[in-house]
């Protein structure tokens, strides 16, 4: 019994290590609504890459997303790995115009792109990226899966699911019910200071000391509407984005590619295959980790199991 | 090294000269004789020693591709990511080591703190362990800053600002740290230094902590001394084979993290290249720093004269001495609880009290995720109170109030059947053809 007692404490310590590192995500999503999860190839232990969507969402950040986003961390040559050949991939490298040099002249030129080019960025540097944005940089998206808490889930829903266009009623009005509830949450709290406030202002008044009255906290209006919620110019409403407002307007259009194995491109569609390919750039050697992971969990789980027969074994006589 | 015998020319060769294969015999060989009744938490000492050699491996290979420079780290991070040869497996053993590393420990430490492992003759022993703790903490917390993320950049910022608490030097110290007048390129080259160099520190003081150890041997659960040839049996090949089998179930659950939850336990943030402009909407550090985070954060009030407006120590440097108390008060332990009874199993009331410590510790961390106002700031408040009352208070109060249960004579023969409780593990089953 005392042994299970304190094999149960140790247990828990273990598990306790991955506990308190989940609230961070559930906290960074409390402060909205849940992001919806969808179902991707490349989950669970076996999971691959669907090249066919990734391919897709290929061609959807070349016409769309690379106008603004770099993708600084993909080479045209990593491209092999989503099932392209060598001379679609000098092709595709071909399309950019890379500075290269300094020549023997000692001159800067512009050449072709190669397979070991990088993907070219839209802007020279991150000023001009702000500049032509609003001040406000496109993020390169390389990393993008990996750098939010719900990843490819929140990227899909991000461009295919939150847009004013695009949000369902259910989704719209548990975002109003939610910031209806924080304004009424921050009233009181405030209400509470003003009161507090006041009786303090009463007392100085009524000792003959000089005060200026606090200022009554206004009650809140509820929020029935996306203009309600206040966003500021030149931000679009998206239902999955932190504090709703994102600079970024809606990217995809019914039909806005024309996919090249026929592929409806739905808005939905393209933000899955984009989704796809990002989760791709981020994660480049999935595929590998997970099959290598099966080959090394069975070998280290038979001879775990061997040592523990050598353990019996060895420990029969100890009494 | 009289006991030492080999069959084989070239180790008698060696032997001779240089007596190393005895020394190892003695040291964690046939010829070092242990407790016979030590349970699988006696696993996480050797566990520990084998991930700091993990975390060296990985980290040394890394090192080879990592470049500190402010403009290149993160760049040069998602290059052995991508473009080194099983890059990423070597990362994410590194990134996930650290995190089993600190379970590792902590659940070494806490059967420590059960079974009395730091009282008499052991308090050295103990005392060094804090000392690895102290350097594990640091080198932690550098390697974190490495990758240059958000979180690298603004958990260096929020924890070197600590130190500006201090006062009159506070501000010079922390310039100092960074090298600079804010965490900059100078700051991410020592830290890298430092986190090369510190492993190394440890593997040193872990020696010394091996050296202590080997001086009285292992406790065990019982918590008594070794009466005799009858209660010890030889490390190798009992406890070998045993932390072989340990070190097996270890490897299965890094494996199982390193290959299918890799990011679970980082934070998404880390993926964004550090921006000194940016502050991300929450700062929290790692799991493994939360209980202490929260101590820090705990203390929202300045100490000072009651009744008067002198103040003797502000909050946020209250804060800081709470913290690092957290850690100083294990040094003195060993004086502070004076019950001459080292394991818990006998002593009942001293029992409920440190299970309570153990839900203080898991509560701290959780309340250190959380945002310290209202509710979860409260409760860090009590169950700092708590954390120190434990060591400074109810120890030492139990050492003279608490009566504990009859003691066994000896490891081989306790003296009440279903009162000593059963002996550790395999030993009492019956023995199995093979």
């Amino acid at each position: 019994m005392r042994k299970g007692f304190l094999f149960g404490l140790a247990a828990l310590a273990a598990v306790s290590g991955g506990l308190t590192a989940a609230p961070q995500s559930v906290q960074a999503a409390g402060e909205g609504v849940p992001v919806p999860k969808f179902d991707w190839t490349f989950s669970g232990i076996f999971g691959t890459y669907d090249r066919a969507s990734a391919q897709r969402g290929l061609q959807v950040y070349r016409e769309v997303c690379a106008a603004c986003h770099s993708l600084d961390y993909i080479a045209f040559r990593n491209l092999a790995d989503l099932g392209y050949s060598e001379d679609e991939i000098k092709a595709m490298a071909a399309e950019a115009i890379v500075v290269d040099g300094p020549n023997d002249e000692g001159e800067m030129f512009e050449r072709e792109g190669l397979p070991f080019d990088y993907f070219p960025a839209p802007f020279p540097n991150e000023r001009a990226a702000a500049f032509a944005n609003n001040g406000a940089a496109p993020p390169d998206l390389s990393l993008m899966t990996k750098a939010r808490a719900a990843g490819p889930d929140y990227l899909k829903a991000l461009m295919g699911h939150g847009y004013e266009d695009q949000v369902s009623d259910d989704v719209l009005q548990e975002i109003f019910t939610l910031e209806t509830d924080k304004r009424v949450q921050a009233y009181e709290l405030a209400l509470e200071e003003y009161e507090h406030k006041l009786e303090v202002y009463e007392d100085k008044v009524a000792d003959g000391i000089e005060a200026t009255r606090p200022t009554e906290p206004e009650q809140p209006l509820p929020v029935e509407s996306i203009e309600d919620l206040g966003l500021s110019d030149g931000l679009s409403f998206n239902a999955y984005f932190p504090g709703y407002g994102i600079a970024m307007a809606m990217p995809l259009f019914e039909d806005g590619v024309e996919y090249a194995d026929g592929t409806p491109a739905t808005v939905e569609q393209m933000a899955y295959d984009v989704s796809n390919f990002l989760m791709w750039t981020a994660e480049p050697k999935l595929e590998q980790r997970k099959g290598m992971g099966i080959k090394v969990l069975i070998f280290l789980i038979v001879f775990t199991g061997i040592l523990y027969a050598a353990k019996r074994k060895v420990w029969a006589d100890v009494h | 090294m009289s006991g030492f015998q080999s069959n084989n020319g070239v180790i008698r060769w060696i032997e001779h000269r240089m007596p190393i294969f005895s020394f190892l015999d003695h040291s964690v060989g046939s010829e070092y004789p242990s407790p016979k009744n030590l349970s699988y938490l006696w696993n996480f000492g050797s566990l520990a020693g084998i991930t700091l050699v993990i975390m060296i491996a990985t980290g040394i290979l890394m090192a080879m591709q990592y470049t500190a420079h402010v403009d290149h780290a993160f760049e040069s991070v998602e290059r052995i990511m991508r473009d080194v040869n099983y890059g990423w497996l070597l990362r994410y053993v590194h990134m996930n080591g650290a995190h089993f590393f600190f379970i590792v420990v902590y659940i070494h430490i806490f059967r420590g703190l059960y079974y009395g492992s730091y009282k008499a003759p052991r308090e050295l022993l103990w005392m060094l362990g804090v000392v690895i703790l102290l350097l594990m903490m640091a080198t932690a917390f550098m390697g974190y800053v490495l990758p240059w993320g958000q979180m690298s950049f603004w958990g260096a910022k929020v924890i070197t600002n600590l130190f500006s608490a201090i006062p009159f030097f506070g501000e010079t110290i922390v310039v100092w740290l960074w090298g600079g007048f804010t965490v900059d390129n100078p700051t991410l080259n020592r830290f890298f230094a430092l986190h090369f160099l510190l492993p190394f520190v440890i593997v040193g003081v872990v020696i010394l902590h091996i050296w202590a150890l080997h001086r009285f041997g292992s406790n065990n659960p019982i918590g008594i001394d070794t009466k005799g040839p009858q209660d010890k049996i030889p490390f190798h090949p009992y406890y070998t084979v045993k932390d072989a089998f340990g070190l097996g179930v270890f490897l299965v659950l890094l494996s199982a993290v390193v290959f299918y939850l890799p990011n679970y336990m980082g934070h998404a943030d880390n993926y964004i290249p550090a921006n000194p402009l940016s502050t991300p909407a929450h700062i929290v550090p790692e799991w493994y720093f939360l209980p202490f985070y929260a101590i820090l954060r705990a203390i929202t009030f300045d100490i000072g004269i009651p009744f008067t407006d002198v103040v003797i120590i502000e909050a946020k440097l209250g804060g800081v001495i709470a913290m690092f108390g957290a850690i100083a008060v294990l040094f003195i332990l060993p004086w502070l609880d004076r019950s001459p009874v080292r394991s818990g199993r006998f002593r009942p009331i001293f029992r409920i009290f440190f299970a309570l410590l153990f839900i203080d510790a898991i509560v701290l961390g959780y309340a250190g995720s959380q945002p310290a106002e209202g509710l979860w700031l409260a409760i860090a408040q009590v169950s700092t109170a708590y954390y120190f009352a434990y060591f400074l208070i109810i120890l030492p109060l139990l050492s003279v109030f608490e009566t504990p249960k009859p003691l066994p004579t000896s490891i081989s023969e306790p003296v009440l059947r279903g009162g000593g409780g059963a002996l550790a593990g395999a030993p009492a089953k019956p023995m199995e053809k093979a």
